[in-house]
């Protein structure tokens, strides 16, 4: 079954800019779905279009099968969003700003307590159940938008840019959090700067630029595409000159870290191998950059510095 | 669980959160309206009403009394909703409701009838404070009762539509400081309309706030400038026409949506 069906979904603004240009995606349900692009792309138009935040100009969008032109209820009733800004009365007390949630949804009041007891304890905020908004640290804050996300249990979980401002630390129990929640059963759409996230938690994904997409695919499969990866040595010794390493290049950045290209079909192995003859000794080693994030840069700033070049 | 009772939940809801936002602010909300009130009582009651004698066959102070109640819980009604949701817009709160499945008209009672409720608190304060300066009497308590919900309601709702479309603060008090403050002084709070020239007697007929006065005046004394019927069926007009455009906003997302 479908989670999520997005059809010719477009958006013009009063103002003329279009921000989609009749996009097509389907979600599986019980998916994690990443949904990127860069700032402007129109990720948060479209799910704005999709929460009914914001009037669609044309296409469809169905939430596990509910139109949201002829059953917009039924649809919301799916759906629970993580928007990308605080959007909370300030001066509200945190278990009010969960269980009024509830309320808008149709929990009565005595359920609705007891769910915001369990997503405030899960999301670390019970303790600070009694105090207004205002009062929690970026962090909380945007906690507090999970739980109150999730207080109607909602079988579609839209989280526009959760981790955006969060620490390491948060930002990991927050994934631990998240996935758990996937495994569940709950389906997971995830927009996101940090792409190393999205490599780590979703399943399928599509990249969205200039209001179109640009691909739509298994995770994997988008993954595949990289035709070369950089790594980085961490050296024991210090060099003066990259070595000579047959069928890989390589550089030093500095006298103790040596960078080397590998292209897909080329074993990790034989560069070993190479550099044990050589004797060079490696104390650890990283990839140079998020493999997403490589690609990524490739499809959206590669492709508009092609246009530009053309443009120019 | 069927939808009307799932409707009921969040009405009740929004009703709470509104009632509980003025509450906790009490000192901006509840408190202002009855020291105004209870100037007026002193200073146009107590001090120049002795002055004027009788007016409509009461005490100054007794025939100003329903006027003054009935003008804190206009501006009470309308300010409550008027405030509460812009500030909504503002802080993007209005989203919480904008994403759940709660029909526009449900989120239109629960704010407008957050508004009545603290029209009433406040017209029950003022009322109390009243009654250390004149008699008060009831002379058709159904009426009073009638009109004076109606008018919190009307208030409500157009302080609804005035928080729809305010784009700023300021846009909040537009309205109250130029339209809704001098009806209600031209609404014969402070007189009888027969004491004006004609012309005028007659354009201030064509003030709402005349009716509503006139209206819960003779709700509470007997005497009225207007036909009690007519002051209600006004009422109910103006009701039915806000409510309608209320609701077709709400519906479109005016001033809420993109």
């Amino acid at each position: 079954m479908k989670a999520l069906e997005i059809n010719q979904l477009a958006k013009t603004y009063h103002n003329g800019v279009t921000a989609l240009k009749g996009i097509s995606f389907d979600v599986e349900a019980g998916d994690f779905f990443a949904l990127l692009g860069p700032n402007g792309a129109g990720k948060t138009t479209t799910i704005g279009i999709i929460t009914s935040l914001v009037n669609k100009s044309g296409g469809s969008v169905k939430v596990f099968g509910h139109d949201i032109d002829s059953e917009l209820s039924a649809a919301k009733a799916e759906i629970g969003l993580v928007p990308q800004e605080f959007n909370f009365g300030v001066f509200e007390k945190i278990i009010h700003i969960v269980v009024n949630q509830a309320g808008y949804y149709g929990i009565p009041r005595k359920l609705a307590y007891q769910r915001a007891e369990i997503y405030l304890k899960k999301l670390g905020l019970w303790e600070k159940r009694d105090q207004a908004a205002r009062n929690l640290s970026g962090g909380m804050k945007r906690r507090l938008m999970i739980a109150r996300a999730l207080v109607h249990k909602p079988r579609l979980l839209i989280l526009d840019e959760p981790t955006a401002g969060v620490d390491i630390e948060l930002r990991r129990s927050m994934w631990d959090f998240l996935k758990e929640i996937n495994e569940r059963g709950t389906t997971v759409i995830l927009t996101t700067h940090y792409l190393e996230e999205a490599e780590n938690l979703c399943r399928n994904i599509a990249i969205i630029d200039h209001g179109e997409i640009v691909e739509n695919t298994r995770m994997r499969t988008l993954l595949d595409k990289l035709t070369m990866e950089t790594f980085v040595l961490y050296l024991e010794e210090a060099m003066m000159e990259p070595p000579q390493l047959d069928g890989f290049t390589c550089r030093l950045a500095d006298e103790y870290t040596l960078e080397v290209d590998i292209i897909k079909g080329q074993r990790v192995n034989d560069l070993f191998q190479q550099l044990s003859k050589l004797d060079i000794k490696a104390t650890s080693m990283r990839n140079k950059a998020n493999r997403l994030e490589e690609l990524f840069i490739k499809m959206v700033y590669g492709k508009n510095n092609e246009e530009q070049q053309v443009s120019s | 669980m069927n939808r009307m009772k799932e409707n009921y939940i969040a009405f009740q809801t929004i009703l709470i959160k509104e009632v509980t936002r003025f509450i906790r602010i009490w000192s901006q909300t509840i408190v202002p309206p009855a020291i105004t009130m209870t100037l007026y009582f002193v200073i146009f009651g107590g001090l120049i009403g002795k002055r004027v004698g009788q007016m409509g066959g009461f005490d100054y102070m007794q025939y100003i009394a329903p006027g003054l109640i009935m003008m804190s819980v206009i501006t009470s009604s309308y300010a409550n909703v008027v405030s509460s949701f812009f500030s909504s817009k503002f802080q993007r709160s209005i989203e919480e409701l904008l994403v759940s499945p709660t029909p526009s008209a449900i989120v239109l009672l629960g704010f407008t009838l957050g508004g009545v409720v603290r029209g009433l608190l406040v017209g029950l304060m003022v009322t109390v404070v009243a009654l250390f300066f004149t008699h008060l009497t009831i002379h058709h308590v159904l009426i009073m009762l009638s009109v004076v919900f109606l008018s919190a309601f009307l208030f409500s709702l157009a302080g609804l539509i005035n928080g729809i479309f305010a784009k700023k603060f300021d846009d909040v008090n537009i309205i109250p400081v130029f339209v809704l403050t001098p009806l209600t002084y031209l609404g014969g709070v402070f007189y009888s309309i027969s004491l004006l020239p004609s012309f005028w007697e007659h354009a201030s007929r064509l003030n709402p706030i005349l009716y509503m006065v006139s209206g819960f005046r003779y709700g509470m004394l007997g005497v009225s400038d207007i036909n009690v019927v007519h002051a209600i069926l006004v009422l109910l007009l103006f009701i039915v026409l806000l409510f309608g455009w209320a609701m077709w906003l709400l519906e479109k997302g005016v001033g809420i949506r993109t």
